[in-house]
């Protein structure tokens, strides 16, 4: 036995075979990577895999769920009064807020109506929960459970309850991959909330920040500046938070102002995600606003007749309540 | 089950659970310090048992932990081809080595693991790491005594080869 692994493994010489056989194999690596590289494959492979890949996955996210429950079930009694007060307090807050928010939202949906805009303030959401993965230490992608089979399609928007999280740009039965707003890949249209500035937000390969690298040099913007996603492109609903301007800098180009911003979302602490099914609206310009005017009862009618037609042929329809016309002249 | 069974079984097994721990997410602070398992585990058994590691096992563990990883699909099967290739050469003598330089032999091979994924990811177009990132081999080398005298003390125990 012994003798047979000292041939299997030569004290001194290597033997030919092994290193060609290491040749071909580094080989058949290098044209795997150039070949993933080009064309994405591995994310086929794994759509095809899936069936085996994700149960991994749940395998994997085991511990740190099972940390997190060892967390509650040990947890301080006082610890868990004290948060419970605190969420109660946070509810009462949150359910004010809510009432005067309805009060706003209704405000502002007549006022839409009354615009002829066909922006929806209700959302059409999806909960899903993050699954605790490690994909490589230092990339902004997340997994979620839920996948084509809950009817989600790629470049979905994800967002948490702070603001913009990222675009699903993976979709597999069971799972998706969403990659987050500080991906060096990813690009996000947003509005200065202050002075309307609009400009766009990369994600950088260093730390969780966003960056702003072309911002005109005479831009007001400062630090402490709230960002919000434009909706331009039509990737984006318009007016989800998506960052807070840390500082503002001359680029090194010397051209531009470029701006660094902590995202709003809470990108490593959220648990639960909510995906939005209401794309935004189709990039282009929007669809001509109906003709506002005095309503057709009042217009004259086709023929010479300057007489306005009498007021028992008008529909309902077309005579909105003169109350609801304000924008009217 | 037949003892060759059993022995297949927990070979096998370790090197599940080593791409599993590769998945199992830590706290943010602690991400840096993780240790290549699959390596690690690799190298183990190349050391103990070199007839039953092969490249061509190397490179399928590395393709599946790619596959899992989702990173560049082929990168880790050429790291952990590379590394047992050097392992199984030079395998006779690092056998006989004393524990400390076993220790720093793994030490230069992780290291050297990290250079080939350094190369591979700059010619993907990606930026360098944080100096944080080359902890991690310091972590597995440091890991490695403790790794291999549990693995034989469990072996002894379990009576399997």
């Amino acid at each position: 036995m012994a003798l047979a692994r000292e041939e299997s493994s030569p004290l001194f010489a290597g033997t030919v075979a092994g290193t060609l056989r290491l040749i071909l194999y580094l080989a058949l690596a290098m044209v795997l990577m150039v070949l993933d590289h080009r064309n994405d494959w591995i994310w086929r492979l794994r759509n095809a895999t899936s069936v085996l890949v994700e149960p991994v996955y749940r395998l994997a996210s085991l511990p740190a769920a099972g940390m997190r429950s060892l967390s509650v079930a040990f947890s301080d009694r006082k610890l868990l009064t004290e948060q419970n007060q605190r969420l109660r307090e946070d509810l009462l807050l949150a359910n004010a807020k809510l009432n005067r928010m309805a009060a706003v939202a209704q405000q502002n949906e007549r006022l839409k109506e009354l615009l002829d805009t066909q922006h929806t303030l209700d959302l059409n959401v999806q909960l899903a929960r993050v699954i605790d993965v490690d994909l490589g230490a230092y990339r902004h992608r997340m997994l979620i459970n839920i996948g084509s089979h809950d009817g989600v399609k790629p470049d979905q928007v994800v967002i948490d309850a702070h603001g913009v999280m990222g675009q699903v740009v993976e979709v597999m039965p069971r799972t998706s991959l969403v990659m987050l707003v500080t991906d060096p890949d990813h690009a996000i249209p947003v509005v200065i909330e202050r002075t309307g500035l609009r400009t766009i937000a990369y994600g950088t390969r260093d730390g969780d920040l966003l960056s702003l690298p072309n911002i005109s040099m005479a831009a007001d913007v400062h630090p402490g500046d709230k960002l919000l996603s434009s909706g331009l492109g039509g990737r984006f609903p318009p007016g989800f938070p998506v960052g807070e301007i840390r500082s503002v800098e001359p680029a090194a180009s010397g051209m531009f102002l470029e701006g660094r911003a902590r995202p709003a979302a809470d990108l490593d602490r959220s648990d639960n995600v909510l995906v939005l099914h209401d794309l935004a609206e189709p990039a282009g310009p929007p669809a001509p606003a109906a003709p506002v005017g005095p309503p057709a009862s009042l217009a004259p009618a086709p023929g010479a007749s300057v007489a306005p037609p009498p007021r028992a042929n008008a529909t309902p329809a077309s005579t909105p309540p003169a109350t609801n016309n304000p924008v009217q002249p | 089950m037949s003892k060759p069974r059993i022995s297949m079984a927990w070979f096998a097994g370790t090197l599940v659970f080593a791409v599993l721990s590769m998945l199992i997410p830590l706290p943010a602070p602690l991400q840096p310090f993780k240790p290549y398992w699959p390596a690690l585990f690799l190298l183990y058994w190349s050391l103990e048992s070199g007839e039953r590691v092969t490249l061509g096992l190397a490179f399928m563990i590395g393709l599946c932990a790619d596959l899992l990883d989702g990173v560049l699909l082929g990168e880790q099967a050429m790291r952990l081809c590379a590394l047992v290739f050097i392992v199984l050469r030079f395998r006779s003598r690092l056998r006989f080595f004393p524990m400390w330089q076993q220790t720093l032999a793994v030490l230069a091979l992780l290291l050297n693991d990290r250079v080939l994924l350094l190369i591979v990811r700059t010619f993907a177009g990606d930026a360098l790491p944080p100096a944080t990132w080359w902890i991690s081999p310091f972590v597995g080398a440091a890991l490695w005594p403790f790794l291999f005298l549990l693995m034989d003390d469990l072996r002894m125990r379990l009576r399997i080869q």
